[in-house]
């Protein structure tokens, strides 16, 4: 397995998913270069979370028309497998490669924190490893992460199974006082139709180490793995 | 020369400008003619107290500046560096931004959290982790509200952009505030050793490059308006505050790192205030060699700016970099790659001229030397006096306090008060774990606690000042400051290493401020000295005051200590929270009959007027290595020292992460109130497991340090000599949204 993380002006968070799919999960791991037209022969393609150009306008908006972007919508398109974390995932709602937005935290304010999550699918490479209805701790960093779709959209989602992970409390509850941005139906991630492209708020590289206090997301990179490499 | 501009140069425009009339004469005699308005300017942001240290730097002389670890010296480089072994160096630095965020609170916290990171990478370091120390005034005011939504969002999008953790920090909330508040940040960074750059500039004939942003009308004269009193028209000095851009200083930091490694960098500096003037003087100064800079070359944001204006503009994210001749293309394809502007300006030259032309016309001819601390700058001794509060202070007798008998109702005021309630509502806005290096966010510890990553070892970082004590009394207030830091990061399991302060006080013209900055200085010696933690550098920040009816109010001296710890061994860091039911708890140090400028005292009763809270150095010295010896030797499974609120805040706080209570007999020698909510220092709590008691107790036998057996931790009742006060959960959810709800009130 060949990953490679996109790096864009901006990102900050492809050091810490290299690091992770490196040196905890002893992966061959490549940086993409956003100015770059190549994948350089890469099975698996991640977008990490940062600020994209700034992101000044709208998170993600000016990142789907950078050139390494073109050759990810094509991979893509082909069934290539692609998942976005955070910025990451915006910038595949952008592209149009995910259903929906991630609209501002109804809060209005950047939220960090830890928060629970709940797998609601164990059908995609990201879950495989997950029981439906199990709680993982993971936390959020993000100022835009409410998810939004139309009726007919959030419909589709829920006919093809496309919701992978949604907030929850310490019970693994969905409850509206578990939602910390206002997401539809506390939509923390999802996939395509197709099962080939994943996004979700939440930074799962970001526990994954023993050093750290809590590796519950670790569970989505050994799904990722369990699922390829087995497969 | 008569160029420059068509405006008039004389004492008048000097005093305009901030200058003194006697510092007017000594630019005279340096040139040996009349400054023009360019070369004014220039003496002026120069010599102003931000830039010149001209009012303090006698006084930060006295500061001890060595210590076993140090590779750079306060002074020295843009910001302090320690050697951590392993062949790194840690290089960190604070610094305010005081005055453009009490106007602007957005764009003045958030270009002060740029700046001061851009002192850290500009030497070299990656920035790992970021701290900051926040003053407001009074939390129910609109105004103050409005003050900290803005700089609480401008740290917030400027640091988490930049991508660097914000691990720790501190907020206080005083009515000496309420119009200047206090904005702190600090930057800690990681540079192999040997792998650093420097600020300086040198070798006839180099290009000397400004990259970054470009130049635009932002912050000119911002160093002159930090360097007076605020008053009510200071909302005109808008164009001082800069504006931030967190986008262009990430890759302003990997373009800068990058471009050190080839080596073909001879000296950078950031551009802070005073910009392209300051970098070219101190880089000059520093490698004895003058400069032509061209003016007009420089890339700027609107058309037909003049010279002086892109001389003294304070415009962010750009960096003077001068390069080794023949290697100009390795260092701008580096700059090309990040989509950066990087443009030659001009080259070094011979002698110490700093030349600076506009089209061909000479605008400003000045000695490099004469413009920098250590050099030519002005220095000067001011007068001091002790304030008369401090008489009052010293009256302050604990018997005229009446005992309360609702002590409850005590617990729920400090529990909800501002300065002691958690600043979750604050820190939540913060990224704290991008860079997946913060140990904290899962193990609360007295000091953040952040990974150096293929080494044992952690960093333990901190920021302390209570600015009530150092106002009560200078000296042992400021010691306090520094011991405190010291102990939070020896709860965290770490040795204390270096400290970088940040001094904000009044306007040092008052000699009863001056009084408190002398005083503060001379504590901080005393402590730094004893915990053998030398002074890498900070800055000062002066004239935080503002005038009113009354006439100047000056704001509570607040030396903010900001430390650096190493923790040798990462499994042996060490936690605050209570970790299981029935675990024994004690408390280190000694109880006193002490409400000395305690919260409690301060704003339970209201008692405006008292001494410090006790502090002896050499109790608490004695202390730390005990709790040292206790973490190396594993026999406590949680530490957390008492401090802000008193021992009750200390039990609570160690209580909360897991949802634990406790059970504790109080002692019948002392006062109840000090014994619970007494703020006197050095004291530690800690819990000890059944398994390793006897041990414990056998260790602590050994030594000097008092110690108590408070009680036992409990499922989740707080009980307090058999009478309960309630359930854990409850004091939780008011510790948690007091700040909150009254941000949203």
């Amino acid at each position: 397995m060949k990953f490679g993380v996109v790096v864009f002006p901006g990102s900050n968070c492809d050091q810490d998913l290299i690091h992770v799919v490196r040196d905890v999960m002893k992966q061959e791991v490549v940086e993409l270069w956003h100015k770059d037209h190549t994948l350089q022969g890469c099975d698996f393609v991640l977008l990490p979370g940062g600020f994209s150009y700034g992101d000044y306008l709208r998170s993600g908006a000016i990142a789907r028309f950078s050139p390494v972007m073109q050759e990810v919508i094509e991979f893509a398109d082909k069934g290539g497998m692609v998942f976005g974390i955070c910025n990451g995932f915006q910038i595949l709602t952008e592209s149009g490669l995910l259903p929906g937005a991630l609209l501002h935290n109804s809060n209005h304010q950047f939220i960090c924190k830890n928060v629970n999550i709940r797998c609601e699918t164990d059908e995609s490479i990201i879950t495989s490893k997950f029981k439906i209805g199990q709680k993982a701790v993971v936390p959020i960093a993000h100022g835009e992460g409410n998810y939004y779709c139309d009726d007919a959209t959030l419909r589709e989602l829920k006919e093809n199974n496309q919701i992978l992970f949604r907030y929850c409390d310490e019970n693994g509850k969905v409850t509206p006082e578990s939602n910390p941005n206002g997401a539809l139906e506390n939509i923390a991630g999802i996939c395509n139709k197709r099962r080939n492209v994943f996004g979700m708020m939440p930074h799962p590289e970001r526990a994954s180490e023993g050093i750290l206090g809590n590796s519950d997301g670790k569970k989505i990179f050994e799904s990722i793995l369990n699922s390829l490499i087995t497969a | 020369m008569t160029t420059g501009t068509e405006e008039l140069s004389n004492v008048e425009t000097a005093k305009k400008l901030g200058l003194l009339p006697e510092e007017f004469e000594k630019i005279k005699q340096i040139l040996g003619r009349t400054p023009n308005f360019t070369e004014l300017s220039i003496y002026s942001v120069m010599w102003s107290e931000h830039c010149s240290y001209k009012n303090s730097i006698v006084w930060l002389k006295t500061l001890p500046k060595d210590g076993p670890h140090m590779l750079a010296k306060a002074g020295e480089e843009n910001a302090g560096l320690v050697a951590i072994g392993d062949g790194l160096a840690c290089a960190f630095k604070i610094e305010s931004h005081n005055h453009p965020s009490a106007i602007e609170p957005y764009q003045g916290a958030a270009t002060g959290v740029g700046g001061i990171n851009r002192d850290i990478f500009t030497m070299g370091a990656r920035p790992i982790a970021q701290l900051n120390s926040l003053r407001f005034g009074n939390p129910d005011s609109a105004r103050t509200k409005w003050l900290m939504k803005g700089v609480v969002k401008g740290i917030g999008n400027y640091g988490n952009a930049f991508g660097i953790p914000t691990v720790g920090g501190e907020v206080f909330f005083d009515e000496s505030f309420n119009v200047n508040i206090l904005v702190n940040a600090m930057s800690v960074g990681i540079v192999k050793e040997g792998e650093t750059a420097s600020a300086i500039s040198y070798g006839v004939g180099n290009p000397v490059y400004i990259v970054g942003s470009a130049t635009g009308k932002d912050g000119i004269h911002g160093a002159t308006f930090a360097s007076g009193d605020l008053h009510e028209d200071s909302h005109e000095d808008l164009p001082s505050v800069q504006v931030g851009d967190p986008f262009m200083e990430k890759l302003l930091l990997e373009a800068s790192l990058e471009v050190i490694k080839t080596g073909a960098v001879i000296g950078m500096q950031d551009m802070g205030a005073a910009g392209i003037i300051c970098s070219t003087s101190e880089m000059s100064a520093k490698g004895k060699h003058g400069m032509n800079i061209y003016l007009e070359k420089a890339p700027t944001r609107q058309a037909n700016m003049k010279g002086w204006e892109i001389l003294l503009s304070e415009s962010q994210e750009r960096m003077l970099v001068v390069v080794e001749k023949g290697r100009e293309a390795e260092v701008e394809a580096i700059f090309e790659k990040w989509d950066l502007n990087c443009q030659q300006i001009g080259e070094v030259t011979e002698g110490d001229r700093l030349r600076f032309t506009m089209n061909g016309e000479l605008l400003a001819d000045v000695p490099a030397e004469s413009l920098v601390l250590g050099g030519g700058a002005p220095i000067y001794n001011r007068e001091y006096s002790e304030p008369a509060y401090i008489a009052k202070n010293k009256a302050f007798k604990i018997d005229s306090v009446k005992q309360p008998s609702d002590l409850k109702a005590v617990m729920m005021h400090l529990t909800t008060h501002p300065n002691i309630a958690s600043k979750k509502w604050v820190y939540t806005q913060y990224d704290s774990m991008v860079g997946t290096i913060n140990m904290t966010t899962n193990a609360p510890a007295d000091a953040a606690i952040v990974d150096v990553r293929n080494t044992k070892k952690a960093l333990a970082l901190t920021v302390d000042c209570n600015s009530r004590y150092v106002y009560a009394d200078a000296e042992a207030g400021c010691a306090i400051a520094v011991a405190e830091a010291a102990r939070n990061i020896v709860c965290a399991g770490g040795h204390p290493s270096a400290v970088t302060n940040c001094l904000n006080f009044g306007n040092p013209y008052n000699p009863e401020v001056y009084w408190q900055f002398v005083h503060a200085i001379k504590g901080m010696s005393a402590a730094c000295l004893r915990f053998e933690t030398p002074v890498t550098g900070g800055n000062v920040s002066f004239y935080n005051q503002s005038k009113n009816e009354q006439g100047e109010v000056p704001v509570f001296p607040t030396p903010t200590i900001g430390m650096v710890g190493i923790i040798p061994d990462k499994k042996k860091r060490m936690s605050l929270n209570f970790k299981q039911e029935g675990d024994v708890i004690f408390m280190l140090g000694s109880s006193r009959d002490d409400i000395n400028s305690s919260e409690y005292l301060y704003s339970f009763h209201g008692v405006k007027n008292s001494p410090a809270p006790f502090m002896d150095l050499e109790e608490e010295y004695a202390l730390q290595q005990v709790i040292k010896q206790l973490i190396k030797d594993g026999l406590i499974e949680s530490a957390h020292d008492v401090s802000d609120g008193g021992l009750f805040i200390t039990l609570l706080e160690s209580g909360m992460p897991n949802g634990l209570g406790f059970r504790i007999e109080t002692d019948e020698e002392i006062r109840k109130d000090a014994f619970l909510f007494g703020e006197s220092q050095s004291r530690v709590v800690v819990s000890v497991s059944a398994e390793k008691l006897d041990a414990f107790v056998e260790m602590m036998a050994d030594t000097d340090v008092d110690f108590v057996n408070l009680g036992e931790v409990t499922a989740d009742n707080i009980i307090i000599d058999d009478q309960t006060y309630g359930s854990i959960i409850e004091y939780k959810e008011a510790y948690d949204n007091a700040i909150g709800k009254l941000m949203e009130a």
